[in-house]
């Protein structure tokens, strides 16, 4: 249980996957310009990480690992995650018209969205049980989640501002602004380390 | 549009980094060093001259229906073929780019080069597109990656730099670091360009290139709010 704890924690707010790791920057940029749309991204993200790793986890150990099939991991894991992300929007779409409703529109952009393929691989890399590694993807999306609610308020005060020089207009002082955001989770190094000490 | 014209437009016209602003997960990550960054850029440089070959080769024997699918297929089996040649001969490297490897997949420039260009153009136009495309991500890299090396740790490709050695910024290494740089050199094409090179104004769901996946219009209902979906 502990070690579940700390998988998770570090995920969330040391090894964050946006401002840390640098994986799934064009959703944080893209999509976090408004609270409800960064959240609703974010939920989707979370749900799709949960069941892409529930399903990629399996293949890789029971599939490929035993028919020697290693290096064929990128290759099934991009289709799995492609394939499964348009059955997850049919599915959705015929049994929880509501939460298609809300999420059906981030669905699809997340197929190639490399924080999903990421959490899948890493979570066989750093060999993980099947439940550590579904912990270390709810930490990973939760973790996302914090960064773009975190930034959609940063967001929205760098557009009500209008001193900010020409050329850093637009995408430059959103990026700095990240590197800002970016710097206060330093604040959690050795949090987690710590947390049982 | 000369031949000339296809090889040099990605290098500093249309830098696919600084200015189509694609690939920005693997420039901001692999760019702590000078040396990774290289091989970075010349991994995806290998895998999209492919892809780019690949994809022009069969643009008439790929319906049109199922394209992106077959181009992530074409994409993942040419990235797993690097994958294993830079196990085999370069473990350190192997080492040094570790995750972003695999995620090379993944990358926007490389679908959206075949969704762009290489779908439209001949075999031979979509390999010199390939191979601007691919230099200039990685002089993008290389440079981006010189700035955070040189004042981040004080050294250029390992080579200690005297005075800079002692009086490092080491932030610039650091995640922050590479937002920060990414967002001066952008803020630096944008005053040298007075404000023109810059097409994309944000980063949007509409300039993605990878939008075809999920088809323009809930792309453009994503951006309008989560409303009609």
């Amino acid at each position: 249980m502990k070690e579940l704890i700390i998988i998770l924690m570090s995920a969330v707010l040391v090894n964050n996957y946006v401002l840390q790791r640098f994986l799934g920057i064009c959703p944080f940029l893209g999509v976090s310009k408004k609270l409800d749309q960064a959240v609703g991204m974010s939920i989707a993200v979370i749900f799709v990480m949960l069941i892409a790793t529930a399903v990629t986890w399996p293949i890789q150990i029971y599939l490929l690992d035993n028919n020697g099939l290693g290096y064929l991991q990128t290759i099934v894991f991009i289709l799995v995650i492609a394939a499964l992300v348009q059955l997850l929007e049919i599915a959705l779409k015929k049994f929880l018209p509501s939460l298609h409703k809300a999420l059906g529109v981030y669905l699809p952009l997340i197929t190639t969205n490399c924080a999903v393929l990421g959490v899948t691989i890493l979570n066989i890399d750093a060999h993980y049980t099947f439940v550590q590694a579904l912990v270390n993807a709810l930490g990973s999306g939760l973790g996302f989640l914090l960064a773009m609610v975190l930034f959609s308020g940063v967001r929205s005060r760098l557009e009500a501002s209008d001193n900010i020089p020409e050329a850093f207009k637009g995408i430059p002082i959103t990026l700095i602004a990240a590197a800002i955001t970016s710097v206060s989770f330093f604040g959690f190094v050795g949090v987690v380390e710590n947390m049982f000490a | 549009m000369g031949r000339l014209e296809n090889l040099t437009k990605g290098i500093i016209k249309e830098n696919p980094v600084l200015v189509l602003l694609l690939g920005t997960c693997p420039a901001l990550a692999i760019s702590t060093q000078a040396s990774s960054a290289i091989g970075m850029g010349l991994a995806a440089t290998a895998v999209l001259l492919c892809s780019n070959v690949a994809i022009s080769a069969l643009r008439k024997t790929i319906p049109d229906t199922v394209r992106i699918p077959a181009y992530i297929v074409l994409i993942a089996g040419f990235v797993t073929l690097v994958q294993m040649l830079i196990r085999a001969f370069s473990p350190a490297l192997n080492e040094a780019l570790g995750i972003y490897l695999p995620l090379i997949v993944v990358n926007c420039i490389i679908l959206g080069r075949a969704e762009m260009f290489a779908n439209k153009n001949t075999v031979v136009a979509s390999a010199l597109d390939a191979i601007g495309m691919g230099l200039g991500f990685t002089l993008a890299l290389f440079v981006m990656a010189s700035i955070r090396e040189i004042f981040g740790n004080g050294t250029f490709f390992g080579m200690p730099i005297p005075l800079l050695d002692e009086n490092n910024i080491s932030i610039l290494t650091l995640a922050p670091g590479g937002f920060f740089v990414f967002g001066c050199m952008i803020a630096l094409v944008n005053k040298v360009s007075k404000g023109k090179a810059i097409q994309k104004k944000e980063f949007g769901c509409s300039a993605c290139p990878s939008a075809a996946v999920c088809g323009k219009q809930r792309c453009e209902n994503t951006e309008k709010g989560r409303g009609n979906a």
